[in-house]
């Protein structure tokens, strides 16, 4: 197993922060890419608005939400419609249960991906290599269906297949989507949705040990100030 | 001290000629007369006696919005976490702090071993301590299980079944504390709710830690006796009041950095994995601070005497006021002990170590051979170092070894002449 690849990540530091267009970019290779096997069920559409996390407008978050369809509360008659999703609805996952996405996916079920970051060791930096990791297999080793050669990957075998490829979004913000740049845009989007209050914890953090270490200076000379009659 | 104290205010008096309550604060904390050469090490009881409060505090309030089920348990952790105003802040205190208060009691309790604050007329104080300690670990082990992630799940397993140990009645035991046969729901809302209690009685243990401890007053660096008043102490307010308050703001910067900018440093990455019954983790590791005991238990190739061994090696400590044999108490007079007391030290990180790596081929030899050496301090090194060791000659006050012979007699000049 490959050490992973460390890029510069904004949001690494003691004053780290997401870049915005970033996430914003991360949330499309999301929904274009990823979402059509991983849910990130922790997650709701009203956190896309939030402060420090990609920050889209209220109307554009709609707009996002209402492209998925969630079951209605049932009816006057009982029956449950279908209704376009609001900003309070969690993100809508691709399957209905565990089985069917094991079913659609030869046995191995896609992890939630909402907290992936935290859950894997090396977090983004791992996530971010094995998105890149797919190369050819040495001609020695043999994989069985459904079993893919990744780099980064544990024993380099992975059950997903490779899903970054030149151009796999059209960006709408026109930057080039090529592998390295869906694969840090969307390690981004999945860092913060792992830990969507990095960038007050790290602000608080700063002011927090600036207003501790004067405390613990004023502390010191009090505390010899008291202490220098006694031997 | 405190029959001399009297309320400055009437309602202060009207409530005290009722209730003693302000005679009793006031003789524990103000002029409480304290050896004036205590040096850094003695602030961690301090420090302990905050990490407990937080821990108290922030724990009542993650047990507002938190939901003891096992299909509710992780997702509600993780609202916490994503919709509970400041609920990071507090989980991540409450996390790290875990972590922080134990290291702040292995520090408290090393001193007191390297300065034989255990010894007579402390054995008490000591003993309440190793049930404090005790609890702590519980609790510490409780509180791990209920945010349900993998390793929650599987130390729950792991431990639990160890009371399956139990000759005959192991397995009812273990179903019986499951509340199933199985770790499940039950399981997570008894821990729950044991997990809630302990820190009570942690804090009730603690006062009565305190209360022993102002009978002979504090041990001290030099671990000879101090008449309490005399020269050689000093009130504890303002002298230890500001020192500690210093010394815990020192450590709250590092506390910070934990919770602010390395939060899930301590934490297994498993944990953000949610419980999966049917998927067992790679290695199942116990949180650090129970490593050691953790390389003890699996040092012995029988499951029931690795239960007996990790037991012992907290129980043991219990017994150490009458193990050790020295009537001298501080390691700073004792050349033999004083190399003994940081082997054992060592030994224990060693075992620390051993216990994060997998328990097979050297890292077993090894972990036997430290394990081995962790009682043979209790049961062999200590008793016998008390009638071989040479002692250094103890210094008579504690002004003695602090003062150079010049500014002995100067003191002495001088409160001769004011007499």
């Amino acid at each position: 197993m490959k050490e992973p690849m460390h890029p510069d990540w904004s949001f690494e530091g003691p004053l780290g922060k997401f870049e915005r267009a970033s996430l914003q970019r991360g949330y499309q290779v999301y929904t274009e890419v990823c979402s059509g096997c991983h849910s990130m069920n922790l997650l709701s559409y009203r956190n896309l608005i939030e402060e420090g996390g990609p920050e889209f407008s209220e109307s554009q978050a709609k707009a996002m939400a209402a492209a998925f369809e969630v079951k209605a509360a049932p009816n006057a008659d009982g029956e449950v419609e279908m209704r376009p999703a609001i900003l309070s609805d969690k993100f809508v996952s691709p399957y209905e249960n565990e089985q069917q996405g094991r079913a659609a996916n030869g046995g191995a079920y896609p992890p939630d991906l909402s907290v992936m970051v935290k859950a894997r060791h090396g977090g983004a930096d791992y996530l971010y290599s094995l998105l890149l990791g797919y190369v050819d297999a040495p001609s020695d080793i043999k994989l069985d269906d459904g079993v893919y050669y990744n780099e980064y990957a544990k024993g380099q075998k992975i059950a997903m297949p490779q899903v970054l490829y030149e151009d796999a979004v059209v960006y709408t913000d026109g930057t080039a989507a090529t592998p390295e740049q869906m694969a840090r845009d969307v390690t981004m989007f999945l860092t913060w949705a792992a830990e969507p209050k990095l960038e007050a914890r790290k602000r608080i953090g700063f002011k927090v040990i600036s207003y501790l270490l004067i405390l613990s200076v004023l502390l010191y000379f009090t505390n010899r100030q008291i202490w220098k009659d006694t031997h | 001290m405190s029959e001399n104290y009297a309320p400055k205010s009437a309602v202060g008096r009207w409530f005290n000629d009722r209730l003693p309550l302000l005679n009793l604060i006031y003789g524990h904390l103000l002029p409480y007369p304290t050896p004036k050469n205590l040096n850094y090490w003695w602030t961690f009881g301090g420090i302990l006696t905050f990490c407990l409060v937080t821990q108290i505090i922030t724990g009542l309030v993650l047990a507002m919005h938190y939901v003891a089920d096992a299909d509710l348990a992780f997702a509600s952790v993780e609202h916490i976490m994503r919709d509970v105003n400041y609920g990071w802040l507090l989980r991540y205190i409450h996390a790290n702090g875990a972590s922080l208060f134990f290291m702040a009691v292995y520090i408290h309790m090393a001193r007191s071993l390297f300065y034989g604050s255990y010894k007579e007329p402390r054995e008490l104080i000591w003993i309440i301590g190793v049930f404090i300690f005790l609890l702590m670990i519980a609790t510490a082990f409780m509180g791990y299980v209920l945010p349900w992630g993998q390793m929650s799940f599987w130390g729950a397993t792991v431990i639990t079944n160890l009371f399956s140990a139990i000759p005959l009645v192991g397995e009812s035991v273990t179903n019986w504390l499951w509340g199933g046969y199985a770790v499940g729901s039950p399981l997570l809302t008894r821990f729950f709710t044991l997990h809630y209690l302990m820190p009570f009685l942690i804090f009730a243990l603690v006062i009565l830690h305190v209360w022993a401890l102002h009978v002979p007053g504090n041990n001290n660096p030099e671990g000879i006796n101090v008449v309490q008043g005399s020269q050689d102490t000093v009130p504890f307010h303002p002298h230890y009041v500001v020192k500690d308050m210093f010394a815990l703001v020192v450590f709250l910067v590092v506390f910070a950095g934990f919770v602010f900018f390395v939060p899930n440093l301590l934490g297994h990455t498993d944990n953000y994995i949610e419980a999966n019954p049917l998927q067992t983790p790679e290695h199942i590791v116990p949180e650090w601070y129970f490593l050691p005991f953790y390389a003890i238990l699996r040092s012995v190739p029988d499951k029931l005497g690795g239960v007996i061994l990790m037991v012992s090696a907290i129980a043991i400590l219990a017994f150490l006021p009458w193990l050790d044999t020295s009537k001298v108490r501080s390691a700073k007079y004792r050349p033999l002990y004083r190399q003994f007391v940081w082997l054992f030290f060592a030994n224990v990180i060693l075992l620390g170590y051993l216990g994060a790596q997998t328990a097979d081929g050297l890292f077993l030899i090894i972990g036997r051979i430290a394990t081995a050496y962790y009682f043979a301090h209790f049961i062999i090194i200590l008793p016998l170092l008390g009638y071989i060791e040479k002692t250094k000659p103890l210094p008579k006050s504690l002004s003695e070894p602090v003062l150079s012979p010049e500014e002995r007699q100067m003191k002495a000049a001088a409160s001769g002449a004011s007499a």
